[in-house]
């Protein structure tokens, strides 16, 4: 008789614990505001971003198993959608000399709150625009043709001058982005998307990733949930790219700053985490921002063993990408795998722990 | 006693190209048979499967579920009617636990909607549980009852097909004969009227094929099951079906009791022409 | 602007050029997606060393640029040979998808090694440093003024396609790739060295693109780290087109998209600036309706 070793708590008690972890955070991040330096702000501020980023994506390539690319360009157009909401009349003015801005975009501004939200709703309608063709296809095309996608709203934006300022980019953009507002809707997105996967929908998302067609055969809707998977995603990266534009103060349609090299950022913190873990992407960003914020030492001029070394451009995401692809050759798991840090496994770790002694 | 067709398959066709894998092909199931499909390799056995689940839309034809004219419609439009079906490669979620394989198939009672005014519209009682369990999951309304009842529901036909042992163990981690049980009672759990079974004994020795014909007779006795089912192993075959189909080349070539087929020279033709049961 | 039959063969020329470079890429996409069903994101970057090389060879190596060309399309080679070994074989059984993030890790590792190593300001390719200016030289024909260097660029890619498929089809490594883009497991079992052939055909892709990241920048001489991004993408593109995995339909998708791109912008001047979001259009729409390209075998999976 095999007796059964995985034990669940109850719902009440981890719904307490949670809470009681939420306001934890809040009171470590209070803390954090008012002992840290700036540049540990920076950094808490970053991982709030990276971790929506890397949540929204590895719901879509880790959980659903729909390999996108195109992470990116959902940020670009949450970006751009509400940095050309909160800019001020006159700022929007002084910014659009190429070509004057188009009505009704140059005569309203709205609060950091309500930009975001639109910013969301907007990437979320684009997926669905372009998850409905392209849903079809699997695997490799799928990566291309969101890739491709992504280069598409790129592309756009640099030649939809009149709307988007073009190369020149939004430029004296609020600062609204303190440590509070990440924080705030990383967890909205980690509620949001772990009710999913640990709901009905998740076991649906995931028998999708797994096999499509024996998916389809349990009575499944493989493609409804697919697409809706893929805008879910895609709303947060908008909200994310809210709040990477109020970050930055500046947004222009450089790859660096909204083209493929963003997506491949996302990609080595999800990697790094566990494809297909919400609490591994978490992880993935948290580590990627400490990371590439200390890599930027070896940017600028540094003394090692003595030695002046001068600065070298380019070092940070050659280190990066060795990472990379020693995590993908060796440690392909990445630090969770597909599994989640929840309650239950806490728990369960610790009942094995005592069960050894 | 008069017993209901659950399924009709009339003139049905099945052309990939200029190659016709399916030919006109008619075939009747009455409530609870079990019948057998049988035939040799590349005979479109399978591809029968495919068009009734929805895999392909037939060429020409019409697939009657129940009354229903089920031809065209999506797979999962046709599992939430009625139909299950098992894989001739095992084709479970592998990195889910059993328990998770089995509460998948539960999904469609929360979602199939459409496909649950087709059965309204024939008199068969709804499936589908309330409605916007998308939003209830993200906000927690109502959804933890549900997830309860679903498990409970699940446990319960784990029990039944004596899987409870191994409910939390991750699928991929199952002996062999474990999984075919398991894909069995994958395509229990979506409450099907009519199971298709591809190649249940495909792989295992006499003494698992010997508890698997137990065990398909008794699901079809539990759940009031009719059963499709090809094989290979004409043991299984003959041992537990009532009616047999032959297949050839896409088109039947004989069907009867098991004594009439054997007995059937163009059968005998067949499969010794085909040499790989000679 | 008003098309003339000049203008118009002009254009043609420039798009029969393009077309040739493209194809170069793209039949290297397409013989590794042929045999391991990888899309080999580092193939345009292999394209963008291999020019490199060729600047490096002249300029600081001081070799005559001919030889020059020659050592860099070898070196292009042998780095898509280490790529493969390095990163992809180690990977051969894992899931697909494993590959092609590696893939994607490894084309933005050489953009940064490129970077560090060669500095991110792009370098002038142009005669008469790099090569000789005679290939900058007009010809008139009838009425229409075209360079030599056009015709060294043809000439050069068309004796490669020549090579290859003469590669291809008549030696035994040849038909062993093709063998292996049939059937891996069972190839492996008649004793051939499946991973020396795909290793092959590695170096011979990324030979090839070496050689086009060369005229590609005697066409438009400018060298930088980010030069093999959209190329690479285009000739990807280029390839599906013609149905990947064929390298009759990457040299046949290749002429098409650079003849569509280049007559694009010729007729709708308006749009130049969209110019490269027409691949990407075209690629979304042979996906939807015909993936397996113009000449490719269909793939579908068995239920």
């Amino acid at each position: 008789m095999i007796t059964v070793l995985y034990r669940k708590l109850p719902t009440r008690m981890k719904v307490f614990l949670t809470i009681i972890f939420v306001l934890f955070m809040i009171l470590m991040l209070f803390l954090a505001q008012k002992k840290l330096d700036t540049y540990w702000i920076r950094i808490l501020t970053l991982i709030g971003i990276y971790g929506i980023m890397a949540v929204s994506l590895t719901f879509i390539n880790g959980i659903t198993g729909i390999f996108s690319l195109g992470h990116s360009g959902f940020i670009a157009i949450g970006a751009y959608t509400s940095a050309l909401l909160t800019m001020s009349i006159q700022q929007k003015q002084m910014s659009f000399f190429l070509k004057p801005l188009i009505w009704p975009l140059n005569s309203i501004q709205l609060d950091f709150l309500s930009a975001t939200i639109i910013a969301g709703v907007m990437a979320a309608i684009l997926a669905y625009l372009i998850g409905y063709p392209s849903l079809r296809l699997t695997g490799d095309y799928l990566a291309i043709t969101t890739l491709g996608f992504s280069e598409i709203v790129r592309i756009l934006i640099l030649n939809m001058i009149s709307v988007t300022n073009g190369p020149l980019g939004l430029k004296g953009l609020e600062e609204y982005t303190n440590i509070w507002w990440p924080w705030g809707w990383l967890l909205v997105t980690v509620l949001v998307i772990g009710s999913l996967v640990s709901s009905s929908y998740g076991r649906a998302l995931k028998a999708i990733r797994e096999d499509p067609i024996a998916a389809k055969a349990m009575g499944i809707n493989v493609t409804k949930h697919q697409l809706t998977a893929f805008v879910v995603g895609a709303f947060f990266a908008g909200i994310s790219g809210s709040l990477y534009a109020h970050w930055l103060t500046t947004i222009d349609p450089r790859p660096q700053t909204v083209g493929i090299l963003l997506t491949f950022n996302i990609l080595i913190m999800i990697v790094l985490g566990g494809l297909g873990s919400i609490t591994g992407a978490l992880f993935g960003a948290a580590i990627f921002a400490i990371l590439s914020e200390w890599l930027r030492i070896v940017e600028t001029p540094f003394k090692l063993f003595g030695i002046q070394i001068p600065a070298i451009s380019g070092m940070r995401l050659l280190v990066l990408s060795t990472i990379f692809i020693i995590v993908m050759l060796t440690w392909r798991r990445g630090i969770m795998g597909r599994s989640e840090l929840t309650w239950d496994s806490i728990y369960n770790f610790f009942l094995r722990l005592r069960r050894k002694q | 006693m008069e017993r209901e067709t659950v399924l009709k398959l009339d003139n049905v066709t099945m052309q990939f190209g200029g190659l016709v894998a399916v030919g006109d092909f008619d075939m009747n199931l009455e409530d609870g048979e079990l019948v057998g499909l049988i035939g040799p390799n590349g005979a479109g056995k399978t591809t029968v499967f495919n068009v009734i689940t929805g895999i392909y839309t037939p060429t020409k034809g019409k697939v009657i579920f129940r009354g229903i004219d089920i031809t065209g419609l999506p797979p999962h439009y046709i599992t939430h009617l009625g139909i299950a079906r098992t894989f001739q490669n095992i084709r479970l979620f592998g990195d889910m636990t059993v328990m998770e394989n089995v509460l998948v198939s539960q999904h469609h009672k929360l979602e199939e909607r459409h496909a649950d005014k087709i059965l309204q519209k024939h008199g068969f009682e709804p499936k589908v549980v309330g409605k916007g369990w998308f939003w209830k999951s993200i906000l927690k309304l109502g959804y933890f009852e549900m997830e309860r009842r679903m498990i409970r529901e699940a446990e319960e036909l784990l029990e039944k097909v004596e899987l409870s042992d191994l409910a939390y163990e991750k699928a991929s981690a199952l002996p062999y004969g474990m999984q075919r049980k398991l894909e069995i009672a994958r395509a229990l759990a979506t409450e099907p009227k009519l199971l298709l079974l591809d190649e249940p004994a495909a792989g295992m020795n006499p003494h698992e094929t010997e508890e698997l014909m137990e065990f398909i007779k008794k699901i079809r006795d539990d759940f009031n099951l009719t059963i499709l089912l090809i094989e290979h192993d004409m043991k299984v075959v003959m041992g537990i079906c009532e009616r047999i189909v032959v297949m050839d080349y896409g088109r039947i070539i004989s069907k009867g009791t098991p004594a009439e087929v054997r007995n059937d020279p163009k059968v005998v033709e067949a499969y010794l022409g085909d040499g790989s049961y000679a | 602007m008003r098309m003339t039959l000049p203008i118009f063969l002009q254009n043609l020329a420039n798009g029969i050029l393009l077309g040739g470079l493209y194809a170069l890429i793209a039949i290297g996409y397409s013989m590794v997606y042929g045999i391991l069903r990888l899309i080999n994101f580092a193939h345009g970057d292999v394209f963008m060393m291999g020019t490199y090389f060729a600047f490096y060879g002249v300029t600081l190596f001081l070799l005559p640029w001919w030889l020059a060309f020659v050592v860099a399309i070898i070196g292009a080679g042998i780095l898509g040979f280490l790529i493969d070994r390095i990163a992809y074989k180690p990977l051969r059984n894992a899931p697909r998808i494993s590959s092609l993030i590696t893939a994607i890790g490894m084309s933005i590792f050489l953009e940064s090694l490129a970077v560090v190593i060669f500095g991110g300001i792009p370098k002038s390719f142009a005669p008469p440093r790099i090569y000789p200016k005679f290939f900058s030289k007009m010809l008139q024909i009838g009425s229409v003024r075209v360079q030599i260097l056009t015709f060294f660029i043809l000439g050069i890619t068309a004796l490669l396609i020549i090579f290859l498929i003469w590669f291809v089809y008549k030696t035994k490594i040849g038909m062993a790739m093709r063998a292996i883009s049939t059937d891996i497991a069972t190839t492996a079992l008649m004793g051939v060295n499946v991973d020396l052939v795909i290793g092959i055909t590695f170096a011979i892709g990324s030979a090839l693109a070496g050689a086009g990241g060369i005229l590609w920048a005697m066409k438009y001489p400018n060298v930088n780290p980010y030069m093999g991004f959209m190329p690479g993408l285009k000739a990807f593109i280029a390839a599906v087109i013609g149905g990947i995995g064929s390298i009759q339909g990457a040299m046949l998708g290749g002429f098409l998209l650079g003849m569509i791109e280049i007559m694009l912008v010729a007729f709708l001047p308006r749009f130049a600036g969209y110019r490269d979001i027409f691949a990407f259009i075209i690629l979304i729409i042979i996906l939807m309706y015909k993936p397996s390209g113009i000449l490719g075998a269909k793939l579908e999976e068995k239920v």
